[in-house]
């Protein structure tokens, strides 16, 4: 579709919505009048920056199903965060909702390659959380066979991604090097599977982790954005040519804006995501504060697709970590740890604070193929590491060699952070 | 004329060491050697048991990062000087010794003591041709 008919479909999308957002969700009606705006104000695009944000909190503070435009006769669907921050958030569909999303699903599995003939292994977990199901019902879609193993019991997951030869695997990347690991143990090497493709998301993930599950797995590894309260995984996905995210932009409206002032930011620029919905009918979402940073790009991909693109999520506003003053995300650290390749990517942070000063301590688990019995050596390895990092973050760290096994393995999102400052 | 060590990574906690041993006691393996290298984080537990390869086996089942490394055992006079004869005849052959320790235990003719060298090969032949005693491996699990 021509970017300007695309436009002219999402201002008309844009305007039912805010007007659906403003009669029947008081959230919405009393936050708009708040800045002075009214559904009529939508005359263009560009008139979307007049109306407020919604944030979590909006969710949270009107729980359960506050913030539903229909009654809950023409909902269909409920799922729900897992509340471990708070409040649970509530998401609803209606049956329209529930088919818009299996079709942006199925569009993302095509996306990655996935047709009629896969054998897709879905280990998201079902239930509340939305990867499971939302994955599901686009794989009918398509017409593919799913297996809806839902995470945990690994060792099983191997076996029957062998035995009932699984060509698509979809979780998240943590659990995908998870199923690796546990794939090296058993003596199963990729060449005793048939998977091809791996569609990974719901955690930010790094580029040099993708090469490790790719050589790890023997696959093409593709990232699958999404969160429950937009639709769930499928508002943006990545094709082969690995050069950011396809969003939906039919659907989606994307916007990049600096998290400290709301302000709009141009394309190329980092910022936090902020989506809002064209067609949900049980949940409209007016620019939703996602936390997570990213940027837009409207280059051409070589694939052909002509929407807009996101980068690959590199963190999120509440996952970053403020040391000292310095900005830190996670994935800074697993990428550098990846790049020395020495190590299993199995790492905690660990930050606290001594009087005032601020600390930062990375356990890392040594591998058997690094290990040495000269203690210098392994003293080398310390200081490599913790060399990169301090290069890499501009601070002062701790690096610790652990045992394996000994941080926790994840079956759904990594807990990557352990944040002990009581401030 | 190589021996077999088995090398443990250990963090420095309580109750690492009391693990290993209890895996090697529970398939019947016996320590015949052991030394500790440590830093305020992590030690390296060095073995020699009876039976390596089975030892190497149940750590690495039990998820112990653990290596097997060719060490030598050098048998010496239980006497003043022993040592010393030793190590003078490897720094003529220009080896460096990355680290050494003493069998429990003693050879029939003498004290024992198990070296890691750089060079091992070079060490074998140097120290045999100037009439060191090396006792094989299989001599050494079986003390």
């Amino acid at each position: 579709m021509p970017r300007e008919e695309l436009q002219e479909l999402q201002l008309e999308r844009l305007q039912q919505t805010v007007e659906r957002a403003y009669h029947n969700v008081p959230h919405y009606r009393k936050a708009m009048q708040e800045v002075g705006a009214e559904p009529g104000d939508i005359k263009s695009l560009q008139d979307l920056q007049k109306l407020p944000f919604t944030y979590k909190t909006d969710l949270r503070d009107n729980y359960p199903y506050g913030m539903f435009a229909v009654p809950l006769s023409e909902v269909v669907r409920i799922h729900s965060s897992s509340g471990t921050t708070g409040k649970p958030t509530v998401v609803g569909y209606t049956r329209n909702d529930l088919n818009v999303w299996s079709e942006l699903m199925a569009r993302s599995l095509t996306c990655g390659g996935a047709t009629k003939n896969d054998v897709i292994h879905n280990a998201y977990g079902y239930g509340l959380f939305t990867g499971g199901l939302g994955i599901h019902y686009g794989a009918e879609k398509i017409g593919a066979s799913v297996i809806p193993i839902s995470g945990g019991n690994t060792k099983r997951q191997v076996m029957i991604m062998k035995d009932y030869g699984s060509t698509v695997l979809t979780c998240t990347p943590s659990y995908a090097l998870n199923i690796a690991e546990v794939m090296e143990e058993m003596g199963i090497t990729p060449e005793d599977l048939k998977l091809k493709v791996g569609i990974f998301g719901a955690e930010p993930w790094s580029d040099n982790m993708r090469k490790e599950i790719e050589h790890k797995l023997g696959i093409l590894a593709l990232d699958i954005y999404g969160l429950s309260e937009i639709i769930g995984p499928g508002v943006a996905i990545e094709c082969p040519a690995k050069q950011g995210l396809h969003i939906f932009e039919d659907h989606f409206i994307p916007e990049i804006i600096n998290p400290d002032t709301g302000e709009v930011l141009p394309y190329g620029s980092v910022g936090e995501l902020v989506f809002t919905s064209l067609t949900k009918e049980a949940l409209p979402m007016i620019r939703y504060r996602t936390r997570d940073i990213s940027s837009l790009s409207l280059e051409e991909c070589s694939c052909g697709r002509t929407h807009v693109r996101m980068k690959r999520v590199s963190g999120r506003t509440d996952d970053m970590l403020i040391i000292r003053g310095v900005n830190v995300f996670p994935s800074q650290i697993e990428s550098v740890l990846l790049e020395i390749g020495q190590t299993e990517p199995h790492y905690q942070i660990i930050v606290d604070r001594v009087g005032t000063l601020d600390t930062i301590e990375v356990l890392v688990e040594v591998s058997a193929s690094f290990f040495s019995d000269e203690v210098r050596r392994l003293e080398e390895l310390e200081k490599k590491i913790r060399g990169e990092i301090e290069t890499t973050l501009g601070l002062t760290v701790k690096v610790r060699l652990v045992e394996p096994k000994t941080i926790e393995r994840s079956e759904g999102k990594a807990k990557r952070v352990i944040d002990r400052r009581k401030i | 004329m190589k021996v077999k060590q088995i090398s443990v990574f250990l963090e420095n906690k309580s109750g690492r060491l009391a693990a290993v041993t209890a895996v090697l006691a529970k398939h019947g393996i016996n320590i015949r050697a052991l030394s500790i290298a440590d830093t305020s984080d992590f030690g390296i537990l060095r073995l020699i048991v009876d039976q390596p390869d089975k030892a190497f086996e149940v750590l690495k089942q039990e998820d112990f990062t653990v290596s097997v490394t060719d060490v030598i055992g050098v048998e010496m006079p239980d006497q003043p000087g022993g040592l010393a004869q030793v190590l003078a005849e490897l720094e003529k052959a220009e080896i460096n010794i990355e680290y050494l320790y003493a069998f429990l235990g003693k050879a029939p003719g003498g004290a024992l003591v198990v070296f890691k060298v750089e060079n091992i090969d070079t060490a074998i032949e140097k120290l045999l041709a100037s009439g060191v005693k090396l006792l094989p491996g299989e001599t050494l699990y079986k003390m």
